[in-house]
């Protein structure tokens, strides 16, 4: 078995195993502790519309912070962009979802992934350097922080060698085997770290949402 | 127990702009004589005692954006990063990580998470108690929505059982446990100062009585340092015509057992308030001008006391507000401009941010908001316990300046909130800053203004 086997076959199977298993041994680990009734007098019922409420609202930073904290939500927004479109967007990609899910989409031009590509990859570089030199990112930042960069830039710049075809000597198939296994890694990886915002979002935001409009109060 | 050593313990002082606990010669931040591996064991277990499914969501969603540093005032204010608000909580998040998460075994067995030192908690000790109001503004900006505040509460629970509790604020709290209030307003010295109150302002004073629609709670802060607004509730419900009473079994609202982080004390003080309600049958409860009160009784106590209230409890602006929207308290119009300033735990956690509101706009007053007034307000700086740290006091008058700026630039005339330890931070931090404004009472107001039948 060659590399490019390699990755195509074990090494895709035991990252979506580790993917699934990760994430719903994580979200079971938190939403089956125990959850005491709440016993205060409601100020209104609409915990449900609360939770998703708050799960869009807070998408966007309120008013009153907007200009604090403008520059990071810019790069956010940028990159995660930026990897959607790289990710569901690129005619490959679609047909390899297309193998796991049965159907298909329709792509953007390759020159849009390229420069969707590159234009991430620097917001990415752009918010690693802010964390470096931020004093209170420094301070707050540990293992999880730059390794969850490293694996998330990973798949993009070895994708983008692969396209491009720049392997300093390696043969595609290699570069290709290379891209599949930095991909699988960020696959593994995303249940276990902070990466795992990916579904705790959903869950963090929706509970404080039905909290506070239990309370009547805005999020 | 005798609480005739109290005095000399933890001597009052009731003269300054701020009243509290006298600025201790010796200062004992940490209590008790037990030894070091103890207490970090009774900080984690009292840390995940109640840490329920909520909790452990927030612990496992940082993404360590830290754009909650620039929602705090404390950090806004001195750009010190240790006053991150996720910061605050380190210690918590490592222990949560290491024996409660998901994936603990793998960190302990990896030793992947430390574990927590005595000498971690006593360096934190500043930043869960000093450099935190709880004010929730943190929660706001949290882009997954973290409630930190919360938190934070939950975090003083293990320090105040580890026994490394800021000394004044631990103090005021035995105090509080002992004599039934944190400032010396003991059911004797309630009773006098309501009578006086009574006499003074010639208003029909209840105390005491055995069947009553309403109990009226206080604070201790009002009942020493602000006696007026007894008299001001009084007149607003004997011109309502209500049937309501004073308890001295129950009338202290402020709550610090809340404030240090002792929930059996918190439950405590509680159940007074809520045994003396039902034992006079009052359909409802009214909470005085103070923030964390309402948290307390409002949100809290009922899962402390693992039952349901049998009677409502409002903020007294809450009250204030219906008796105005139904029409039947009439207000004179004040011909003056007005900036509100909200109390965290009333508005922004509380729910309630509208009724000073209708009450101002009943009151006819020209409303003039600071910038993100309401819900998104910066807090006085002097809740959750601050105010009576001293050695706390650089740091809050630092994080004052955003408020005397803010107030300064809606040239109001008249400064008006609805929690007296607000108000009491902005007495002792006009006296500090030689300030030209003085803080009032949203109540007051009410009370002086009242359209005669």
């Amino acid at each position: 078995m060659d590399l490019l086997e390699f990755a195509r076959g074990p090494a895709m199977q035991w990252a979506l195993i580790l993917l699934v298993l990760g994430t719903c041994w994580r979200i079971a680990g938190i939403v089956f502790l125990k959850r005491k009734p709440d016993l205060s007098e409601p100020r209104s019922h609409g915990q449900m519309a609360g939770a998703l409420r708050t799960i869009f609202s807070r998408s966007v930073p309120a008013r009153a912070f907007r200009s604090r904290v403008l520059y990071s939500n810019l790069l956010g927004y940028t990159f995660h962009i930026g990897l959607a479109i790289v990710v569901f967007a690129y005619q490959p990609h679609i047909l390899w979802f297309e193998s796991i899910l049965g159907f298909q989409w329709p792509a953007l031009p390759n020159a849009v992934i390229s420069v969707a590509a590159v234009v991430t990859l620097f917001s990415l570089v752009a918010l690693l350097v802010k964390r470096l030199t931020s004093p209170v990112l420094r301070l707050i930042s540990n293992f999880d922080d730059y390794f969850s960069w490293a694996v998330t830039v990973a798949p993009l710049v070895t994708g983008l060698m692969a396209v491009a075809d720049v392997g300093f000597g390696l043969r595609y198939e290699t570069l290709l085997a290379v891209h599949l296994l930095s991909v699988w890694l960020l696959f593994a990886w995303l249940p276990f770290g902070k990466l795992g915002h990916a579904f705790l979002v959903f869950l963090s935001r929706g509970t404080t949402g039905a909290l506070f409009a239990r309370r009547g109060a805005r999020t | 127990m005798s609480t005739a050593d109290l005095d000399q313990k933890h001597p009052l002082d009731l003269e300054s702009a701020r009243i509290g606990v006298r600025k201790p010669e010796q200062r004992y931040d940490v209590q008790g004589d037990t030894p070091d591996e103890a207490r970090v064991h009774a900080a984690m277990v009292n840390f995940v005692k109640d840490f329920g499914a909520t909790a452990a969501t927030y612990m496992e969603s940082c993404i360590h954006c830290g754009q909650c540093a620039e929602a705090c005032h404390f950090y806004v204010q001195t750009e010190d990063p240790r006053y991150t608000p996720i910061w605050k909580l380190e210690p918590f998040k490592q222990a949560y990580k290491r024996e409660a998460g998901p994936f603990s075994l793998v960190y302990r067995l990896l030793g992947l998470k430390k574990k927590v030192t005595t000498a971690e908690l006593k360096e934190w000790q500043e930043l869960i108690y000093d450099s935190c109001t709880m004010c929730g503004r943190c929660t706001m900006i949290c882009p997954m929505g973290i409630d930190i505040a919360t938190l934070v509460g939950q975090a003083r629970h293990g320090m105040f059982q580890a026994g490394i509790v800021p000394h004044e604020l631990w103090s005021v709290a035995e105090r509080a446990q002992r004599e039934g209030s944190p400032l010396g307003a003991t059911p004797s010295v309630f009773e006098e100062r309501v009578e006086w109150m009574g006499d003074e302002h010639e208003v029909e004073m209840f105390i005491d009585k055995d069947k009553a629609d309403v109990v009226l709670t206080m604070s201790s802060i009002e009942i020493q340092k602000y006696p007026e607004s007894m008299a001001a509730i009084a007149k607003v419900m004997n011109h309502l015509g209500i049937d309501w009473t004073f308890r001295t079994d129950g009338y202290e609202a402020t709550n610090f057992g809340l404030l240090s982080g002792n929930t059996a004390w918190q439950r405590d003080m509680s159940r007074k308030i809520v045994d003396a309600a039902k034992q006079c049958g009052a359909h409802t409860v009214i909470l005085p001008e103070c923030g964390h009160a309402y948290g307390a009784l409002r949100w809290q106590a009922a899962n402390l006391l693992g039952e349901k209230l049998p009677f409502r409890v409002l903020h007294v602006s809450e009250f204030l507000a219906e008796q105005v929207n139904s029409g039947r308290l009439k207000l004179r119009k004040v011909d003056k401009s007005a900036t509100f300033h909200d109390p965290c735990q009333v508005s922004r956690r509380g729910g309630a941010t509208q009724a000073p509101r209708d009450v101002l706009k009943a009151l006819g007053v020209e409303l003039r908001e600071m910038e993100n007034a309401g819900d998104y307000n910066w807090c006085c700086g002097g809740g959750g316990g601050v105010i009576t740290i001293h050695r706390a006091d650089p740091l809050r008058y630092k994080t004052f300046e955003i408020k005397m700026a803010q107030i300064d630039k809606t040239g109001a005339e008249v400064l008006l909130t609805s929690c007296s330890n607000c108000r009491q931070n902005f007495d002792d931090s006009q006296a500090h800053f030689h300030w030209d404004k003085t803080m009032h009472s949203l109540l007051e107001l009410v009370a002086d203004n009242l359209v005669e039948h």
